[in-house]
């Protein structure tokens, strides 16, 4: 498949109340010579539905993946949950032909097959394998040198290793070698990798705050000024409870949470108007001021 | 469920045929489990939980304790972040236990309102969440393309004859 044309999958997250994620994510992509295709028409990609039936989240995945392949085009996500699911899906049909000749049996209802013939890609995995961290590099023309922030990967970006595989899961490099080109500094903190919370929201709000607390405290520990998130659900989890862990639990931080694609876009010499710096819930103006002039 | 809870289990609660049961359904590694516990103790939820711990969970299963695992709340609690699946020394893949055995909850009509939600949401418009009129506008404000439309009736043929048969019914409707 082009390496520089995708089919974008937005996923159902992103549109409810992400918008900043999808606003910055195309103005950096297009300025990095991305062209991106809507999808013909949009179905979850499944995931949700995996914990209710599992046969409904392949079927669904699948769906999409026909889609592309009829369009003739890899897929792009912006979430790794969709990515995760997408690939995973996509792999599983490829090798097991029992199970693709079972779920075709339902596509067929809709007039679509799964062949197996295009790849499913998050924007992360987009941005070092195919675009190339050259070519990242390149594209900054603001070095955010005084900025120092901290990473936050999220699970389904990385795990399962088995299906994901593209970064090491308990050591994982990508996100801040990318975000190191932006010419920030990536610090590291305690227990990197572990979950948002975002997941138990609605099934138990006490415990996803209370992982969501715990990265808070030890981002807080290291100075960052910001944490940089490349999920909507992370980003959900962190941005929106801010300031209600704050209140909850008596801690104040101030961390403001930015997408990657903003981080990148303001190193690429973005204004912050164009990145969705408005739609994000925790104050960003101290880190703003401080990249305003810098060279 | 919880640890400090100690029920007599009665051989009449056991289904000794349910470890071979969900084989079928995925969870083929169960049987490798030795009880190490290094799922519960790398588990985020069950540093927060009182009564979510994997381990305890498999060997449950192990054991056939069908009723006992599908009636509870607990089976709900896990956050899918595979941790435990990439670390298990054994290739376990508990998520993947924990996924088979909710699945069978819902078969048995045991799913937290938040999935509900979700499930009827996906069929009657594409999208896991209902997405407001004011966002669909503001992505003009903000520049961004139309949303891809959904298309429920297909989705709906394609998903046609899955159980749980209710929830696809209820929510479906052709």
């Amino acid at each position: 498949m082009s390496k520089g044309k995708y089919l974008i999958f937005l996923g159902c997250a992103i549109p409810y109340r992400v918008s900043a994620f999808e606003v910055s994510a195309r103005k950096v992509l297009a300025k990095l010579g991305v062209e991106l295709v809507e999808m013909p028409e949009f179905n979850c990609c499944g995931l949700p539905l995996d914990p209710v039936s599992h046969e409904a989240m392949l079927i669904l995945a699948a769906k999409n993946l026909a889609l592309a392949e009829q369009k003739g085009l890899d897929i792009i996500t912006l979430c790794p949950g969709c990515a995760g699911t997408l690939k995973k899906v996509n792999r599983m049909l490829k090798e097991d032909d029992a199970l693709r000749h079972k779920i075709n049996q339902h596509l067929k209802e809709a007039g679509l097959e799964f062949k197996g013939i295009i790849e499913a890609k998050h924007l992360m995995q987009v941005l070092i394998e195919d675009i190339g961290l050259e070519r990242v590099k390149d594209a900054v023309v603001k070095p955010l040198m005084t900025l120092s922030v901290a990473e936050h990967n999220g699970c389904h970006i990385l795990r399962p290793k088995e299906f994901i595989g593209f970064d090491d899961p308990e050591d994982p490099k990508t996100l801040k070698t990318l975000i190191e080109a932006t010419g920030a500094r990536c610090l590291d903190y305690l227990e990197e990798t572990e979950c948002c919370g975002a997941p138990s929201v609605g099934i138990n709000d006490k415990i996803a705050l209370q992982l969501a607390r715990n990265k808070l405290n030890h981002v807080k520990a290291v100075k960052a000024e910001a944490m940089i998130t490349i999920c909507p659900f992370c980003h959900i989890m962190y941005d929106t409870n801010e300031l209600r862990i704050e209140k909850m639990f008596n801690e104040t931080y101030g961390i403001p949470i930015l997408h990657y694609p903003q981080l990148l876009g303001l190193a690429m010499g973005f204004q912050p108007e164009e990145l969705g710096f408005s739609e994000l819930r925790v104050d960003a103006s101290k880190i703003l001021d401080k990249t305003k002039g810098g060279k | 469920m919880t640890q400090t809870e100690c029920k007599v289990i009665r051989a009449s609660d056991i289904n000794p045929r349910f470890k071979y049961e969900i084989k079928l359904h995925g969870a083929e590694k169960l049987m490798r489990c030795f009880q190490c516990g290094t799922c519960t103790s790398d588990c985020p939820i069950a540093r927060y939980s009182e009564s979510y711990r994997p381990r305890q969970i498999i060997r449950m299963a192990q054991l056939g304790l069908e009723d006992r695992i599908l009636d509870s709340d607990t089976l709900w609690l896990c956050a899918s972040c595979f941790t435990c699946t990439d670390r298990c020394p054994q290739g376990v893949e508990v998520a993947s236990v924990i996924r088979v055995l909710r699945n069978l909850a819902a078969e048995k009509g045991h799913i937290p309102q938040v999935f509900k939600e979700q499930f009827s949401s996906i069929l009657e418009s594409g999208y896991a969440y209902k997405i407001p009129e004011l966002r669909v506008k503001r992505r003009e404000t903000l520049g961004l393309p139309p949303l891809p439309k959904g298309n429920p009736e297909s989705i709906r043929k394609t998903l046609r004859g899955l159980k749980p048969e209710k929830l696809f019914e209820k929510s479906g409707g052709d």
